[in-house]
């Protein structure tokens, strides 16, 4: 599966849920299917995605909160599943879009073809982890966590291929927080 | 270690001590209540009053200064006032945090920074971010003050309207002796 196709399997199962985004094409992709308020599309600072999301979760008990990641920015922060894991906030659901390249500097490589992300945040104690590598295996996969005590962890391992000529977020950063906030109450 | 027992803070009705425990007690009242950071001895009394607290106000330890950044701005975005504690080795690391992601998008927190390598006399590791930090910060349009006991109203005051109203990060400085060290 692409990683266009993976993000029209996953925008449609998200409500109301503020969701967290990657910098790089998490963003642009999200963005350009489906605009929401309650995305907080974080266009640099690559790698703190997780931390803004904990953040977020910890604050916000009632509400379940998404995480978008990439394999690129958990990798640059991988002490930050450690923090979720000790913090454990049980409606946290981590989201890693995985196609083992820094794809929108031009696809060099990443590590994640060689280290399981999905085994990291099992060995760092996340409550519920899966992996898919089907499309068709998204939906089910996702809902389940949705439905089950966090923090969970969602790899989806994609190949390469985001379309370049998908725009970048029109929104400026202050317009991004304001409307975050306003939608989270 | 030096240990200030008594001053006048405010209009000089109170008399009190700045210590750790009133400093945090302080910083809860003003509607601080979200606390996270990585530990410097020179914050290490601030960081165990922050872990006795029993009400609303919680620590979260991060392992590294930039994760921390980001814990600040998942809190102030789900509506909590934001403090991080680091020492100043961790600037280097948080700047692309404060430049990519508060900076641009208006996302203020009130930062404690401990001053290690004042004046050249600390160990190596310390020397040059102690003689920079301060130029770190202006260079990147951060304000900030060096506490002390005598200007703790006006400084916490001062650090309150930039959050509040311009929504920036404010730091402040924090030398040795201002509070004290656990161990």
């Amino acid at each position: 599966m692409k990683g266009t196709e993976a993000f029209q399997e996953l925008i449609p199962l998200i409500n109301d849920e503020p969701v967290v985004h990657a910098n790089g094409f998490i963003c642009r992709e999200s963005f350009a299917l489906k605009d929401r308020e309650a995305n907080f599309y974080m266009i640099g600072s690559m790698g703190l995605a997780s931390s803004i999301g904990l953040g977020v979760a910890l604050c916000k008990p009632d509400k379940k909160v998404i995480i978008i990641d990439g394999d690129g920015n958990v990798l640059m922060a991988m002490g930050t599943l450690a923090m979720i894991a000790a913090e454990a906030p049980k409606n946290l659901i981590h989201v890693v879009i995985d196609n083992e390249v820094y794809e929108s500097t031009g696809s060099q490589r990443s590590i994640s073809s060689k280290v399981r992300l999905d085994e990291v945040a099992k060995s760092t104690g996340y409550k519920n982890i899966l992996r898919v590598e089907k499309k068709e295996k998204i939906k089910a996969a996702f809902l389940k966590l949705k439905d089950s005590e966090g923090p969970n962890f969602l790899l989806i391992k994609v190949e390469p291929g985001f379309d370049p000529a998908t725009g970048r977020v029109t929104h400026t950063p202050e317009e991004i927080t304001d409307r975050f906030m306003r939608s989270i109450g | 270690m030096v240990v200030n027992v008594i001053s006048k803070i405010g209009k000089g009705l109170n008399v009190t001590a700045l210590t750790s425990q009133s400093f945090i007690e302080r910083l809860i009242q003003e509607d601080y209540k979200f606390f996270t950071g990585v530990p410097c001895s020179l914050l290490s009394g601030l960081i165990y009053e922050l872990e006795d607290q029993k009400g609303e106000a919680r620590y979260v330890p991060s392992v590294r200064e930039d994760a921390a950044v980001g814990l600040c701005v998942g809190a102030y975005l789900a509506g909590s006032m934001p403090v991080l504690l680091m020492q100043n080795s961790g600037l280097g690391y948080c700047l692309n945090a404060f430049t990519s992601l508060n900076l641009i998008y208006k996302i203020p927190a009130l930062v404690i920074m401990s001053w290690r390598g004042k004046a050249g006399k600390d160990a190596p590791e310390h020397i040059i971010m102690g003689d920079i930090d301060q130029a770190l910060l202006k260079t990147a349009g951060m304000e900030y003050s060096i506490l002390s006991e005598e200007n703790c109203d006006e400084v916490l005051k001062k650090a309150k309207q930039k959050i509040c109203d311009e929504k920036l990060p404010y730091t402040l400085i924090i030398e040795k002796g201002l509070f004290d060290e656990r161990h």
